[in-house]
């Protein structure tokens, strides 16, 4: 790896080197290296760009890397990771997108991400997007997100995209069965003339089954935002979804809810809130000697944190 | 020392809310004290410089900070425990004392500033300062962060509202240790008669202008007088 790609793997993965354990590294559309442990195996797709990752029932206290970095102008990919997950399992996976565009053309990544939770199984999924390079092409990520959570199965995803995106279009589904449980938290900053667009879509089928989305957002400068949630309580179940978003300067932000109830004892919830840093909790902060600039990456880091 | 010379506000559509305030403050604690609607808290936020005075000059310790930003008067040593405190999403308690510390502090001695305000602090330190805390809770990390800051000046505004399970004597204590570390003067808005008898001066103000200034000898009488003919402190929290 040169200079620039172990700043993007650094920035999306928080690695400096190449994992240890199960990983699987994408730089430039190609496969650029994998390993399996002995219960997750990491396998090349045949038909389509992309992975199998298999966890193997009982995987507890492992974890699996499956960064994606991209600097070469103009590339645009479309890949196809899978991670079946077998019950019982504990298990945490990064993943993330880091495109470094010194070039005129549009960089594109889109990654479709399925998630197959056998019985109980517990996932942490961690993902971050992140831009950087000062080319005049774009750079562009259109992750779609697709999680099938088995009985007593648990999944939080934590998805972050704080800088260098200009464009990305995200996709969140997940089917939700008994006893189970789906949490998303996003963290979303946008600036310059950047646009995003984040729409959640979560069936909650079986009893007791539970969801949780937590969108933070802040929108900086030109940028737009467009929020949309959508969840179904097909069952006795309980959903909610926030969507809390700071604006500044000239930025837009949009939420569209929608919570459907198809079960009587179905509860759910939405809440959303759009508004710029309220003027009391920048005083506050200048009153403890920092200047107003100061005070409002506080908040911002804060909020976002 | 804090100098208020001929200190007025005014409103837009010319209504007075603080006139021709002449104050001089160099002792210990100060008591500022008088009806709701009095000029209490709008005197505070001049001080401070979250409003600015219509007419009047302020000085601190010689140096004429009247036109000074919120932030240059809190660098210049004055520190404002509020009366509504703010709450963060995101931000920590942690966070917060390290902002007014102006450093990053260890969580040890973020916890030893909690303790000294009655909050247990391994449980604090960490939480959000959002919805989740109380308003009395809020109340006693607003006053930590005064603690930590330790400026020449601390204005505190009506800080046992909302405290009602922590002892008066615990509070007063708190301003006893904080004195002792900044030798400043700690000029706090209260209606409380068991803070206004710890005050070494207490200033009565009454429809934005100053009624009476004394020590507690002369003017708590009085105080307490009138608060038995109307059964209890106009305005008061009792």
């Amino acid at each position: 790896m040169d200079a620039i790609q172990k700043t993007l793997l650094e920035q999306v993965a928080d690695l400096h080197e190449i994992p240890e354990g199960a990983y699987s590294l994408r730089i430039n559309g190609q496969l650029a290296g994998k390993n399996s442990s002995e219960n997750i195996v990491i396998e090349k797709k045949e038909d389509l760009p992309g992975i199998d990752i298999f966890i193997k029932p009982g995987t507890k206290k492992e974890s699996v890397h499956i960064p994606v970095l991209i600097a070469q102008t103009g590339l645009k990919e479309l890949v196809y990771n899978d991670f079946h997950v077998g019950e019982d399992c504990d298990v945490v996976i990064v993943a993330g997108c880091g495109i470094h565009n010194a070039g005129d053309q549009d960089s594109e990544h889109s990654g479709v991400h399925r998630f197959f939770l056998g019985k109980n199984s517990k996932v942490k999924y961690v993902e971050k997007h992140y831009g950087q390079g000062d080319g005049n092409g774009k750079n562009i990520m259109n992750p779609v997100t697709e999680v099938i959570l088995g009985e007593g199965a648990y999944l939080e995803m934590e998805t972050t995209q704080i800088k260098g995106v200009d464009s990305t279009k995200r996709l969140t589904k997940g089917s939700v069965a008994a006893n189970a449980t789906f949490i998303v938290k996003e963290k979303l900053l946008t600036h310059g003339s950047q646009f995003a667009e984040t729409s959640f879509e979560v069936t909650l089928d079986g009893e007791n089954a539970n969801a949780h989305v937590v969108s933070r957002s802040v929108a900086k400068e030109k940028s737009k935002q467009l929020f949309t949630s959508r969840i179904d309580g097909n069952n006795l179940c309980s959903g909610r979804s926030e969507c809390d978003a700071i604006i500044m300067d000239d930025a837009v932000v949009s939420a569209i809810p929608e919570i459907n109830a198809n079960h009587p004892d179905a509860s759910l919830v939405h809440e959303a809130a759009i508004g710029r840093i309220a003027g009391e909790q920048l005083i506050k902060l200048m009153t403890l000697g920092l200047t107003e600039k100061e005070a409002e990456e506080q908040i911002i880091n804060g909020f976002l944190k | 020392m804090l100098e208020l010379k001929n200190i007025s506000y005014k409103t837009e559509d010319g209504k007075y809310i603080l006139k021709g305030i002449n104050l001089t403050i160099d002792e210990r604690f100060v008591a500022i004290t008088g009806p709701n609607g009095s000029g209490k808290s709008t005197l505070a936020k001049i001080i401070t410089g979250i409003l600015k005075q219509s007419e009047g000059q302020i000085i601190l310790d010689g140096v004429d900070i009247s036109d000074m930003s919120i932030t240059d008067r809190a660098k210049a040593g004055v520190t404002f425990a509020f009366q509504q405190p703010v709450r963060f999403k995101g931000l920590t308690v942690h966070d917060l004392l390290s902002m007014a510390a102006g450093e990053k502090i260890p969580v040890g001695k973020a916890c030893d500033y909690l303790a000294e305000v009655g909050l247990c602090a391994r449980e604090y330190v960490n939480r959000e300062i959002n919805a989740s805390l109380s308003g009395g809770e809020l109340k006693r990390i607003e006053i930590a962060m005064a603690n930590v800051r330790g400026t020449k000046l601390t204005i505190c505004d009506e800080p046992e509202a909302g405290i009602d399970l922590w002892s008066f004597n615990s509070l007063i204590k708190v301003f006893e240790n904080m004195y002792s570390r900044t030798k400043g003067t700690i000029m706090i808005i209260s209606h409380q008669e068991r803070i206004l008898d710890i005050a070494d001066k207490i200033v009565v103000l009454k429809a934005g202008e100053i009624d009476a200034v004394g020590t507690k000898e002369e003017i708590l009488p009085n105080i307490l007088a009138a608060s038995a003919s109307c059964s209890k402190l106009e305005g008061g929290r009792n």
